[in-house]
């Protein structure tokens, strides 16, 4: 037996948007599956791994943890939506700059984390940034570079006008 | 921080390698734009879940799918019913590992028996995954209950329950008589071991336990399949190796290698868990009875952890004995791996790497196989040898200690160089081991001083042979002097970038003029997969064999050119000359048309001649003797590289390893309850390390050419997660006077050493 689809509407990387989806849905299975927004990666589906992180009404959130329907009214940033005019944010520079990735599967919620990061705490110390980013789990770097490559995001926003 | 150290007088100057080159994809992997396998969305795609086993040992009586069949929206169910029965035959499983045919065939869907928790049983297919997932609830299967074994020293027991009747275990070769959960007996044996320990000065012994562990790749397993109706499976999905999937596919299902097809995704984490197949018959599968839909499977977390991967639990006993002045003369070991619910353990690398930087006049080494109840092990990272490196690396301290020699020291005095005998009997070819020991003796971290009350430090070393193999790159050379180059392996981690360098290297051209993929199973030669750190070495063989091969075929064009033989022409830094003619590869490239026309070339190369990686760890840790939680303060791996060809890369390769290797060492186990069922199955409870666990890691690449790479390349990526166990268990007995022999070094089992030192010592 199918449920009723609810109707949501939503802003999502600036856009607004409408979609139909079940109840039970996650907003990480909206994106995905019904907006095809792929971007957002799914590694654990409970919330212990970061990979879904997007930024919601300013804050940061697993889209796992989200149900479809909870996004309704609400303003959403995904990675798809980071980069401006096909400018990479200066995060991604940072990211390639220091080749703070590797398999690249966790990068886009840890990059998403470190926006929201950044604009909580523009000036985060080293121990700032790992403690944020605990929430993010990567298995290929061993953090260093990836903690570099935020450590310098910061200091390049900063600079900028 | 990283140094690049050059001890070797044979420094060679390169315009590409040695530099920090962008990656090609990584541009796609900041944007989200990069597809992994969950990725692919096809038309009229259906979703698929798979039934697991709630036990961990049992005889399937009878399965019944008609109510699941009957839920609207569910498109097809299958079982091992609709596999074919394939025989007994031994296939390569990778990493030098090779498999039963049956056994995966019922690794994959379980046929008569389920050996573990989380066993596959049936597979659905329906229009979105939850009602697939409802249809799995539907699904009734009748199990007749067996006793399971969980422990690798109570499956050897001769009353514990079997899992294979028809097990015997292979003894050097003979069969034994008795059905067995002992699959194997290997021995490696060197001089008068015997004789050695009655003569020998001072004897350590010590017996260690360490915990399954698995791979922890960020993104699940996945599979996406087309079969269509005139039989041809094309399959997308994960994994190190599309040509291992390929021929598995065609091995389980008994199909023509030709009718599948394979297209490689991006891969978010191997490790050695992506290489053996799980969804991917079940996709190809469901595709056909589905009446050749799409179809997509993806675990969840906790179907991964608990039904792939992981790798070997183990029990292993060691003794050594050593002379007044400090040399190993006598090593004794007896090693048990388990090998999960059928044979295949990495105990021969086990075997074969647990002493194998040192030089030891006499040793013998027993290794067993073990099969129990557990999901079937697979590779993870040098696979067999971390846990014989925590075994040896922590008796080595100890006989040090006894020996009062400082445990660098008597590394230094002990390590092998090229041309010493290895425990298992090979001579060792051109290493740099003691090189890495000097550094680290030079190293700043080595003699800084430590500060707090509860603090220590420690050292340890790895091995680790690395692995050559079949790797095929192919190359277009287009009119405007651009290649296009396939490549057969698997990127994880940079290869594209890796071998693109190797390969303009070769060609005195710019990366920039080099844009590689990889390819599928149809557009490049077989290939083995991205593992056994063989990738930046055999694959970069090929790209160097590759421009040698273009570089002729353009030679060939520029003589018809000039009407001069080939032979009079030379090729160095991107030019053709000869007499005081000269033509540049741009220029040769963009007559191609006019001189027989587009120029395409293939290679697949074989190459031999492994240069072993080896490595040395520094590691300074707090021990909180309350809570038995040990931080790790500094770290410094130094490793010998070969040559490295993208130092960040080198950097990362090592930096990853040393996390995984502390997330062994600190905190990660498979915990059973007694009936077998796996308990921690969230990445909340199987506790890998986070940014906040670990500081900064500092790296020393030590650069001693392999003389049997064109550009010196060993392997790299898996000797790094051979030592953090054992170093941080040398640094916990420098903190607070015990020697753990367990792994994971939790705060619970660090306790409860600090508790029976206070009973013995009456503190």
């Amino acid at each position: 037996m199918m449920l009723n689809k609810v109707q949501v509407q939503a802003r999502i990387n600036g856009d607004d948007v409408e979609f139909l989806c079940e109840p039970r849905q996650s907003l990480l299975e909206v994106l995905r599956d019904t907006l095809w927004l792929t971007g957002t990666k799914e590694g654990c589906n409970n919330g212990n791994c970061g990979a879904c992180s997007v930024i919601m009404d300013g804050v940061l959130v697993d889209s796992c943890l989200v149900l479809g329907v909870e996004a309704q009214g609400k303003t959403i940033q995904t990675i798809e939506g980071l980069s401006q005019a096909g400018e990479l944010h200066p995060i991604q520079q940072q990211f390639l700059k220091h080749a703070a990735l590797q398999c690249g599967i966790c990068t886009p919620g840890l990059i998403m984390a470190t926006k929201a990061l950044l604009d909580h705490n523009p000036n985060p110390t080293e121990h700032e940034a790992r403690l944020w980013l605990a929430g993010n789990l990567c298995r290929c770097t061993g953090y260093d570079k990836i903690v570099r490559a935020v450590l310098d995001a910061a200091q390049v926003m900063k600079e900028m006008p | 921080m990283t140094d690049i150290l050059h001890p070797a007088e044979t420094e060679t100057s390169y315009r590409v390698i040695g530099t920090r080159q962008q990656r090609y994809d990584a541009t796609d992997k900041v944007t989200g734009r990069a597809q992994y396998g969950a990725d692919i969305r096809l038309p009229n795609m259906l979703y698929g879940k798979v039934l697991r086993s709630p036990h961990a040992h049992a005889i399937i009586k009878s399965i019944d799918t008609s109510a699941a069949e009957a839920l609207p929206g569910v498109k097809a169910v299958i079982t091992a019913a609709d596999l074919p029965d394939v025989a007994d035959k031994l296939v390569d499983a990778g990493e030098g590992a090779t498999t039963n045919l049956r056994y995966q065939s019922n690794n994959v869907l379980a046929r008569d028996k389920v050996l573990y928790f989380g066993h596959a049983l049936a597979a659905v297919c329906a229009t979105n995954a939850h009602i697939a997932e409802e249809a799995l609830a539907l699904i009734k299967v009748d199990y007749e209950v067996l006793p399971p074994v969980l422990d690798v020293r109570e499956a050897m027991k001769p009353d514990a329950p079997i899992l294979h009747d028809h097990l015997r275990t292979d003894e050097m070769g003979q069969k034994s008589s008795a059905p067995t959960n002992v699959a194997l007996h290997i021995q490696h044996l060197l001089g008068d071991v015997d004789h050695a320990f009655r003569e020998a000065a001072v004897i350590v012994e010590r017996e260690v336990n360490t915990a399954a562990v698995h791979q922890g790749y960020i993104e699940p397993h996945n599979a996406t399949a087309l079969y269509n109706a005139a039989g041809q499976l094309t399959v997308w999905c994960s994994t190190q190796g599309a040509f291992g999937v390929r021929s598995q596919l065609s091995d389980i299902l008994q199909i023509p290698v030709a009718d599948v097809r394979v297209m490689p995704t991006e891969i978010g984490g191997g490790f050695g868990g992506k290489i053996s197949v799980y969804l991917e018959p079940l996709a190809a599968l469901l595709s056909w009875k589905s009446g050749h839909r799409p179809v997509q499977l993806t675990m969840n977390r906790a179907e991964d952890l608990a039904a792939t991967g992981p790798t070997s639990g183990s029990y292993i006993r060691i003794k050594l004995g050593a002379d007044t002045q400090g040399h190993i003369t006598a090593a004794e070991a007896y090693l048990a791996y388990e090998a999960g619910a059928y044979p295949g353990s990495f105990i021969g690398s086990g075997a074969a790497m647990l002493l194998a930087p040192y030089k030891i006049a006499n040793v013998r080494i027993d290794g067993y196989d073990v099969v129990l109840n557990k999901p079937h092990v697979t590779a993870y990272r040098a696979p067999g040898s971390s846990n014989a490196a925590f075994a040896a690396e922590v008796l080595i301290d100890e006989l040090a200690e006894r020996c009062g020699i400082d445990p660098l020291e008597f590394r230094l005095l002990n390590c092998a160089k090229e041309g010493d005998r290895r425990p298992d009997g090979l001579l060792q070819p051109r290493i740099g081991m003691w090189q890495t020991l000097e550094a680290a003796r030079t190293h700043p971290h080595y003699t800084a001083p430590l500060e707090g009350k509860h603090t220590g430090r420690g050292i340890a070393c790895a091995y680790w042979d690395n692995y050559g193999g079949q790797s095929s790159v192919s190359a277009c050379v287009n009119t405007d002097g651009t290649i296009n180059l396939v490549i057969g392996s698997i990127d994880l981690s940079g290869e594209r970038t890796a071998t693109a360098m190797q390969l303009a290297e070769t060609l005195g051209i710019t990366t920039g003029q080099i844009v590689p993929q990889i390819g599928d199973t149809n557009s490049v030669g077989d290939t083995e997969g991205s593992y056994g750190s063989r990738t930046t070495f055999a694959t970069g063989w090929a790209a160097y064999l590759l421009g040698k091969k273009i570089i002729d075929e353009l030679t060939q064009r520029v003589a018809r050119l000039w009407e001069l033989s080939p032979e009079s022409i030379t090729y160095k830094d991107g030019e053709f000359h000869a007499d005081n003619r000269c033509i540049s590869f741009n220029e040769i490239a963009a007559e191609l048309d006019h001189l027989g026309g587009a120029l395409m070339v293939n290679i697949t190369a074989r190459p031999s001649g492994l240069g072993p990686g080896v490595a040395t760890h520094i590691v300074d840790v707090e021990v909180d003797p309350d809570t038995g939680k040990v931080d790790i303060l500094r770290y410094t791996a130094i490793q010998d590289a070969g040559k490295a060809i993208h130092p960040d890369f080198v950097e990362g390769q090592i930096q990853g390893g040393v996390v995984q290797g502390i997330g062994w060492a600190l905190n990660e186990a498979y915990i059973y309850s007694p009936e077998g069922h796996l308990l921690n199955t969230t990445l909340l409870d199987y506790r890998m390390p986070t940014s906040l666990d670990v500081p900064m890691i500092d790296t020393v690449i030590v650069e001693v050419p392999n003389p049997y790479h064109p550009y010196g390349v060993r392997g790299v990526g898996e000797v790094p997660i051979g030592p953090p166990p054992a170093a941080i268990a040398n640094a916990i007995y420098k903190a607070v006077g015990v020697w753990l022999d367990v792994l994971p070094m939790s705060p619970a089992n660090v306790l409860e050493a600090l508790w029976k030192k206070q009973v013995v010592s009456g503190d």
